[in-house]
């Protein structure tokens, strides 16, 4: 029997939590809306009927309570894997996963192990209200404790949350809510890469844009249309933003010589700044322009009916690409 | 309505008394400040109950954590301590309630339950080791059923109500871990000051709705830092379990016997499934905030006067020597123990080893980590750079 079928990326996650679930009687899911209704997006849809109200567990109304009780869950040697419905209700958790849950393995020398998995809906494009549709990886990013990781296919997104709940470290996976319904091929049996590396997506000679999660198609279609210009475009699908494989990154820039970041949390203050950082710091003299980076602008994600001029789509990506071989070096 | 015409104090040092509340709630009192015990049908029990060797070793707690506060306090002073946060006055409440707890009970303290510590076997100088700095924590939380201290404060009260759900679906699934006991139950501890704290509130709303085992321990002692009980609640705290759902004891945290038996009749409800309880022990902080902190700025010295006048430690060895269940032998003997205990503890925290900045890099994650292997590899060379000027100047003196 084959272990690969065809799936949207929310049934991916559904899978790889069904699987934990049955793998590891210390796992639970705990979220609001998580159990009847199977969470707002559907995720968990299923999974309290089969594994019971106590191991899928609905919550208050309460972020913080989400965080909390599971950074205290898996003191006692829990698993959780907590929802959060949406990426602007995860503020009022903040506290408890930065000071916290990122903190307490090193706090206890390294005696208290929290092993809880964050699964946070990010970014936009869905139409949706204010609070719906934000990036803060770079608020995460910054705190030293916590892994997070971005899909962008089922495949990754099946397997991401297995290694996730399986690591001892708490992780936070984004998922990229806009391509919650983007089919795709999982393999149950044959894990994908390592949650914690890059992987070139695809390979080209001219010019790299590196991304993650909800980007990457649009990067991989940016891709597709610069080849009507002779342009020979490599895509890194970034996939874990910490830790941050910066050497698979900077070996991609360092061939093609150009380099893009894109993401649609904000520029300012975000990844792509950090990650231009460590390419230069790897590979500046093989660059031909300096990396350039395309993302939000500095402003509350806006109303919805604007949100096609916010984010960055095929042609802000590749405008990104020409401006990059506008630059000429030495004189 | 006399409440809400009651007269605003935001804080100040007005030389009025901050610890009385607008709506009283008597505390259960068993021992008056004159060292009388009272008959009480609910509580009395409890104490009866006790042997002299048990009654004698609260006494003995009380002492040795005053004796290490007051040494602590002078390390701080002499420069040795970063900071200290003295638990001075409060040693009935802390040790009259952690004595009716099981010992396999988990505890969520903040960060000032040193006689909690004391009891429970935590060594002076690993509860000191966060305050010299040379650590972030002492001691290992399993080891002692102890959580180590938190600093941002309330955060610990979830974290309690989170390990009491793993408590529950232990007892559901009849796999309770091998280091567990069966009847366990959970003491989140707070402040009066943290009681304003939201996930306070969270906590208490997850503890109500899966009916955690529980125990709330709020100290009252009426300050936090500068700022008096009444800012963060105009009525008793104890009324809050009320809005919860479940109850609520006021009991007067100067009296170790009434702090005793009421944690002993809470917890055995909390023990056989009653879910969560809460105790507001009414207290007085008779130092310091901290070792950075000027009292003489917003309280009053009448106020102080006051609360020395029920100062725990004397109400109880005047009942001890008056029943005969200790003698001047014994006090003699205790205070002697103490004086060792500070000798000891200035010895030990002296001796304390620092951390090494490569043990905190080892335990940031554990499992490993690109950009800290890279930053703790970069510091080696870096630090490393420097011992080879040192030889080469040192070898070069030719």
């Amino acid at each position: 029997m084959s272990a690969i079928k065809e799936m949207p990326m929310a049934k991916a996650i559904t899978a790889a939590l069904r699987d934990e679930l049955a793998a590891d009687q210390r796992t639970l899911l705990i979220g609001e809306d998580i159990g009847a209704l199977g969470g707002v997006f559907r995720v968990t849809d299923g999974l309290q009927a089969e594994f019971g109200t106590h191991r899928v567990i609905d919550s208050p109304l309460a972020e913080s309570g989400i965080i909390g009780t599971s950074i205290g869950m898996a003191m006692r040697g829990y698993r959780p894997v907590a929802e959060i419905q949406f990426d602007g209700f995860v503020f009022p958790a903040f506290n408890q996963i930065t000071s916290q849950l990122a903190k307490m393995h090193s706090r206890t020398d390294g005696k208290v192990k929290v092993p809880v998995t964050i699964r946070l809906p990010y970014g936009g494009h869905i139409g949706s209200v204010e609070h719906h549709s934000e990036s803060p990886e770079a608020l995460f990013a910054h705190t030293a404790g916590l892994r997070i990781v971005a899909p962008s296919s089922p495949q990754d997104a099946y397997w991401m949350t297995r290694q996730a709940i399986v690591s001892d470290d708490p992780v936070i996976i984004l998922e990229p809510k806009r391509r919650y319904w983007l089919k795709g091929k999982v393999d149950t049996e044959n894990p994908a890469p390592d949650a914690f590396r890059a992987q070139v997506l695809r390979e080209g000679t001219d010019a790299t844009i590196a991304t993650y999660g909800p980007l990457v198609p649009v990067a991989l279609a940016a891709a597709e249309a610069a080849r009507a210009d002779q342009r020979s475009i490599e895509v890194v699908d970034i996939r874990s933003i910490s830790p941050l494989d910066d050497e698979t990154i900077a070996r991609s820039a360092a061939k093609t010589q150009r380099l893009v970041v894109a993401h649609e949390a904000p520029t300012f203050g975000g990844m792509g700044g950090e990650i231009a950082a460590r390419v230069a710091e790897r590979a500046h003299h093989r660059l031909l322009a300096p990396v350039l980076r395309v993302g939000g602008f500095h402003m509350p994600y806006p109303p919805a009916s604007q949100e096609h001029r916010y984010l960055p789509d095929i042609d802000r990506m590749l405008e990104a690409v020409e401006r990059s071989f506008s630059y000429q070096r030495g004189v | 309505m006399a409440l809400l015409t009651c007269r605003v104090v935001i804080s100040g040092a007005t030389g009025e008394d901050h610890t009385v509340q607008p709506q009283e709630v008597q505390p259960i009192q068993l021992l008056a400040p004159d060292g009388k015990l009272a008959e009480n049908d609910v509580y009395g029990p409890y104490i009866a109950a006790l042997s002299g060797e048990e009654l004698r070793e609260l006494y003995r707690y009380m002492v040795m954590e005053r004796r290490l506060d007051a040494e602590a306090t002078s390390l701080q002073r002499q420069g040795q301590l970063a900071l200290w946060a003295p638990a001075l006055g409060q040693e009935a409440a802390q040790v009259g309630t952690i004595a009716a707890l099981k010992s396999s009970d988990m505890v969520f303290p903040t960060y000032r339950e040193h006689a909690m510590a004391l009891y429970r076997g935590i060594a002076p100088e690993e509860l000191l080791t966060m305050f010299r700095a040379t650590r972030h924590t002492g001691w290992d939380p399993r080891q002692h059923n102890f959580q180590v201290y938190t600093l941002v404060l309330a955060a610990q009260t979830l974290h309690a109500a989170g390990w009491a759900m793993g408590i529950n679906q232990d007892q559901r699934t009849g796999s309770i871990p091998r280091d567990r006991a069966e009847d366990e139950i959970v003491v989140a501890c707070i402040g009066d000051g943290a009681t304003s704290q939201g996930d306070v509130h969270e906590s208490m709303v997850f503890a109500s709705s899966y009916e955690l085992p529980m125990l709330y321990f709020i100290q009252n002692n009426h300050w936090a830092i500068s700022v008096p009980t009444r800012t963060q609640s105009r009525g008793p705290l104890v009324n809050r379990a009320q809005g919860y759902g479940f109850e609520g004891v006021r009991v007067d945290g100067n009296d170790v016997l009434a702090s005793y038996a009421v944690a002993t009749k809470l917890s055995a409800e909390i023990r056989a499934g009653k879910g969560p309880k809460l105790i507001e022990s009414v207290t007085y902080r008779m130092g310091a905030h901290t070792t950075a902190d000027d009292p003489t700025k917003y309280r009053s010295n009448q106020e102080l006067e006051l609360w020395e006048g029920r100062d725990p430690i004397r109400r109880y060895r005047s009942w001890l020597d008056s029943t005969g269940e200790a003698d001047q032998a014994y006090f003699e003997q205790v205070d002697a123990e103490s004086k060792d205990l500070a000798s000891d503890m200035r010895k030990s925290v002296l001796a304390l080893e620092p951390i090494d900045i490569e043990r905190v890099f080892d335990t940031v994650y554990s499992e490993p980590h690109r950009q800290v292997e890279a930053e703790k590899a970069w510091l080696k060379d870096y630090e490393a750079g420097f011992a080879e000027e040192t030889t080469t100047e040192a070898g070069g003196t030719r």
